[in-house]
């Protein structure tokens, strides 16, 4: 899976994107999100407040129950001040 | 037709192209935004505009395809710049055209409302003391809620 970070969350992570192979017994956003606080410091900050955390899946706004699979480009960014 | 892109635009010379060959066309109704100098009390020096490739454009897409279902439209067209700007420069421009202007005029508040929220596009302005993020603002969601609930 293709794992991009925009903005503020860019930001704090310190990269722009990164390829992973899909970790065992991640299924959806959720455990995605759950599993990359635990890669480290910089990643539990970035991810740390779900509310202001938003995903897209290929590209698409979707929720944390959403389901993932290795293909998939998933995009984390906070809410969007263009305009 | 929308566009994201580097260089500024031409507001005359788009608005021209968007009613040309369409004698249906009554009205042209146009919102600008631009890089205003203050937030609160402080003095912005600049601001950095990030998009996501891709998903940017599809959302601007389906935001313009949302507003020829809900109006009557000859045409639209959405101009979003991103990169470095400074205080005057041109941000965006959102243009709906239609045989009556209640329809362009609608549709165009309804097009801003609507990318203000939904668009990704970030702002990093550059303060005296450094940058920061902007942080969405509650009325931008409900400016947009009241496109959701008014039918």
């Amino acid at each position: 899976m293709r794992l991009l970070y925009f903005a503020s969350i860019r930001e704090k992570i310190g990269i722009s994107e990164e390829e992973h192979d899909l970790p065992s017994g991640v299924s959806n956003v959720s455990g995605l999100i759950d599993w990359l606080k635990s890669q480290g410091e910089e990643y539990a900050e970035a991810l740390a407040d779900q509310m202001v955390v938003k995903v897209a899946v290929n590209q698409e706004y979707v929720s944390v129950e959403h389901p993932i699979s290795s293909n998939d480009e998933i995009a984390f960014f906070p809410p969007v001040t263009g305009g | 037709m929308i566009r994201v892109q580097l260089e500024d635009f031409d507001i005359g010379l788009e608005l021209k192209k968007l009613s040309s060959g369409n004698l249906g066309i009554g009205g042209i109704s146009s919102f600008v935004g631009l890089v205003r100098d203050f937030v609160g009390v402080e003095k912005i020096k600049g601001m950095t505009l990030e998009y996501y490739p891709g998903m940017t454009e599809k959302a601007l897409t389906a935001i313009e395809g949302e507003a020829h279902k809900r109006w009557a439209l000859e045409s639209t067209l959405i101009i979003h710049r991103y990169g470095s700007l400074k205080p005057g420069d041109q941000i965006v421009l959102v243009c709906a055209s239609s045989a009556h202007r209640k329809s362009a005029i609608e549709a165009c508040h309804f097009l801003i409302d609507w990318l203000k929220t939904k668009a990704p596009f970030w702002k990093c302005e550059e303060l005296p003391n450094g940058s920061e993020w902007v942080k969405a603002r509650d009325l931008d969601i409900e400016q947009t809620m009241k496109w959701t609930t008014r039918d």
